[in-house]
Formats: C-alpha cells, sequence, structure tokens
C-alpha cells in the first residue's frame, strides 16, 4: 500500500484520537485555571494552615513529573481501594500537574503588581480587600495571560503521556497503530500534523491576546 | 497661636540595622505649607511616608488631628483617608479610567454617593484643565497630566493634610510649572495644610512657610521660609543653598 493510502485509512482513528486528546485537554486546563486560582488565593491571603498545605502541593507536583504522577493514580491506587477509570486518571492527573503550574503563573502575575500601585491604593485608604479587588487581581490576572498562554501549551502537550495508562489520545493512537502495521514513518507524519493543527493556531491566538491584554490595561 | 494639626515626636526609624530617621521632632499648623528640604539620601521621602504609614516607625508618636499615632497602629487605613499623598511616579491605576481612578477612594472606601462623587470629580478636573479626560486611560496621558489626575485622585477623598513627595521630580521642565501652580493655588485658595518635599528651590521659597531642612536622618533646622533662604542658622543648609541652581 503507498503511504498515502496507510494515512487515509487511519484518519478515522486518528480523528477519535484527536477529539480526544482535545476533550482532555480542555477539561484539565480548566480544571488546572480553577485549582490553581484557588491556591493563588490561598497563598496571596495567606490564609493560615490552607496556605501551608497549598504550598506543599505545588511542591510535590511540580518536581515529580507526570508520568509518575499517572502511574501512582492508575497502578499505585487501586492497591489502597481508590480506582479511577483511565481517562478520569489523565484528567485528575493533569489538574493535579497543571493547577501547580496556573497557581505559580498568578501568583507571578500578582506578586508583579508595582509597589507603587500598592502605595498609591493605600494611600487613597483601600482595605487589604479593596486592594485586591480593584488593583492587584485586575492587573495581575493581565501580567499572568503570558505565563498562562505557556502552561495551555505545555499541558495539551503533556496529554501524550496519557499513552502509559492506555488512553487512546493521539499518542497512543499513533503507536498503536504502528505497533500492528510496522509503518512509522506515516503515522508519525499524522501524529505531529496532529498536534501541530492543535498547537499553532492556539499559539498564534494566545499571542494575540497576551498583546491585546497588555495593551488593554498598561498601554503598552 | 494657630491649632496644630500634626505632631511627630522623639520619632526613630530604622531599616534592620539602619538608623535612617533620629529623634524627629516638629508639628504642623492648620493651613500651614512646611517643605521638606535636604540633600538626597537624607530621608525626606522616608519621613512623609511615615506620616501616613507606607513605613513603619520604631519609636515615637505622631499625632494626627488628636489622634495619637504609635508604631504599632493597626488603624491606618482610616487616618489615611484624611491624609491625602501624591508621588513621584504618579501611580495613577493603569487598568482603570482617569475617573474610575479618581472614584475609587470616594465611593469605595468613603461610600460616597456616587453621582456627587462623579460631580465633584468632574468640578475637580476642570480645576487642574483636564475636565476633557475623564474617560481616558492613564496611558494616554502625558506625565504632566498624570501627575494632575493624581493630584486630584487625593483631593476627591477631601483630605485635611496633603503630602507631596517630589511631585515634580520626574517630570519634563516644561510640564513642572503647571503642577506647581496647582500646589500653589491648594495652598492660597484652599489653604490646605502640606507638606512638599522637592527640589525645586524656587517653588520651596515661593510656597512655604516654614522650610524643615535634614540631613542624615536628623532634622538639622527649622525655620520660617524667608529666614531659612536668606539667612540659614545652620552652616550646612548654608551649604545646601549654595549648591543648588536657583
Amino acid at each position: 500500500m503507498s503511504s498515502w493510502a496507510i494515512i487515509q485509512q487511519s484518519l478515522p482513528m486518528f480523528t477519535k484520537g484527536f477529539e480526544l486528546t482535545l476533550w482532555l485537554s480542555f477539561i484539565g486546563i480548566i480544571g488546572s485555571i480553577i485549582v490553581g486560582l484557588i491556591v493563588s488565593l490561598l497563598q496571596y491571603f495567606k490564609v493560615p494552615v490552607l496556605h501551608q498545605i497549598a504550598s506543599v502541593y505545588v511542591e510535590i507536583s511540580r518536581n515529580t513529573p507526570l508520568l509518575i504522577q499517572l502511574f501512582f493514580l492508575y497502578y499505585a491506587f487501586p492497591v489502597i481501594g481508590i480506582k479511577f477509570g483511565a481517562e478520569l486518571c489523565g484528567i485528575i492527573g493533569l489538574v493535579f500537574l497543571g493547577g501547580s503550574y496556573m497557581a505559580e503563573g498568578f501568583t507571578g502575575g500578582f506578586n508583579g503588581v508595582s509597589k507603587g500601585q500598592l502605595e498609591s491604593g493605600k494611600a487613597i485608604g483601600l482595605s487589604r480587600w479593596q486592594l485586591a479587588r480593584y488593583i492587584v487581581f485586575p492587573q495581575g490576572f493581565s501580567l499572568s495571560v503570558p505565563a498562562m498562554a505557556a502552561n495551555v501549551i505545555f499541558l495539551i502537550k503533556e496529554t501524550s503521556i496519557f499513552t502509559v495508562i492506555a488512553i487512546p489520545e493521539l499518542t497512543n493512537t499513533a503507536l498503536d497503530l504502528i505497533g500492528l502495521y510496522y509503518r512509522s514513518n506515516e503515522y508519525l507524519f499524522v501524529l505531529v500534523i496532529g498536534y501541530a493543527i492543535i498547537l499553532i493556531p492556539l499559539s498564534i491566538i494566545l499571542t494575540l491576546l497576551e498583546k491585546r491584554v497588555r495593551y488593554g490595561s498598561f498601554g503598552n | 497661636m494657630a491649632e496644630q494639626i500634626l505632631q511627630v515626636e522623639h520619632l526613630e526609624k530604622y531599616y534592620q540595622k539602619k538608623h535612617v530617621l533620629h529623634d524627629i521632632n516638629f508639628h504642623v499648623d492648620k493651613g500651614e505649607v512646611v517643605t521638606l528640604l535636604g540633600p538626597s539620601g537624607s530621608g525626606k521621602s522616608t519621613l512623609i511616608r511615615c506620616l501616613n504609614g507606607l513605613e513603619a516607625y520604631q519609636q515615637g508618636t505622631i499625632t494626627f488631628e488628636g489622634k495619637k499615632i504609635e508604631p504599632t497602629e493597626k488603624n491606618w487605613q482610616q487616618i489615611r483617608q484624611k491624609i491625602g499623598m501624591v508621588f513621584q511616579s504618579y501611580d495613577l491605576f493603569p487598568n482603570l479610567t482617569v475617573m474610575d481612578n479618581i472614584l475609587l477612594g470616594p465611593t469605595k472606601v468613603q461610600k460616597q454617593d456616587k453621582f456627587a462623587a462623579k460631580k465633584e470629580g468632574l468640578d475637580l478636573l476642570a480645576r487642574v484643565g483636564l475636565e476633557d479626560y475623564a474617560n481616558a486611560y492613564p496611558r494616554q496621558l502625558s506625565g504632566g497630566q498624570k501627575q494632575r489626575v493624581a493630584i486630584v485622585r487625593a483631593l476627591a477623598l477631601h483630605p485635611d493634610f496633603m503630602l507631596f513627595d517630589e511631585v515634580t521630580a520626574s517630570l519634563d521642565p516644561e510640564m513642572v510649572r503647571g503642577i506647581l501652580n496647582i500646589i500653589q493655588d491648594l495652598a492660597d485658595v484652599d489653604h490646605m495644610t502640606m507638606i512638599v518635599v522637592t527640589h525645586e528651590m524656587n517653588f520651596a521659597q515661593q510656597i512655604a512657610d516654614r522650610v524643615i531642612f535634614l540631613e542624615d536622618g536628623h532634622i538639622l533646622e527649622q525655620t520660617p521660609s524667608k529666614q531659612f533662604f536668606s539667612a540659614p542658622q545652620t552652616k550646612r543648609a548654608q551649604e545646601f543653598l549654595d549648591s543648588m541652581d536657583f
């Protein structure tokens, strides 16, 4: 069979994998943003006890590979009686990983608000909460957009690791097909195209968004 | 004798081990304009930042409108509403329009009626020649315009006392006059009580009732303005004046 025919034949399976990658990424990113937001707020307001727990979480999450986190969820947790399906494992793993990256992104944004801004806010009598609500959060979120954008791309790429727990996303689909038919060149080619279709347009959109948000809030 | 609005007694300030303000004692009368002069690093900015709680001090008391403020004061947020401050770097909020910059304090902190506060904001903007800029964002303004908005933002809270921390130091020379005129106007027309830190000697001479001269965190002299500029009491102040070009 010609390479072209091989590729054509595999497209329905790749489309399924493609959709699954998109879907898992989407859920994982939304979850990561929510977790990241909560963690960064706990840390910003230094909520007793919870902010220490949040810090421990960030350290564990950032300093262990997703691969190991997934093995833990998929193979070790059932030993103590906690069992998830592969896809749920993947999402939990991605959110566990992404939550800390997003949290660091938000925290970086909050910390990036200049001292002068905080002082002029205090000087007009803003309370700690008002300072956060009107100055630190709006400016901090804008400042965190570049980090957020990088995290989004990073997390989508990390979904390729889901293949180790046999989630039939893009990478898993390609590896499966290669195992069956030994046509690595063709399938890897489709795999690369698959990720490029997701990531290149997204990256362009995020860059435009960064510029826009930056201009919207700071004018340069 | 004029009513005193502010007394500072035996104020000491340290940055870790570094002693930056030494036994600071002075008062300000209601309606009085005091300028703080002194070489760079003498502690002028640090001192006025202590007066609205942006810098902590370790010993001494500040008494503002009869209320004693100890170094442990927790309620600066209340006190600050009566003390307006304008900074060298303007520090308008870039995420808010000019009008929202002005309204934030009056409506969110002081819960003033929004409609009335807005009307007053427009009047104040008109007073500094910026009535057409209410809906502009800070990025659309020049440095001088930003600083005028910053002054309006402080005035909108109806402060009894204003602190100006080198407010013309980052402006182009042609912008400086406009800002100084506004401050002069506040003194002459509103009889606003103020402390002005500045390097504009002509302006200091023009506006000040009294000069406090600081060096290395010590107040070397406090003299009525006329006397300070014609015959300062200390040799150090004389040298300082000689070194300034005005």
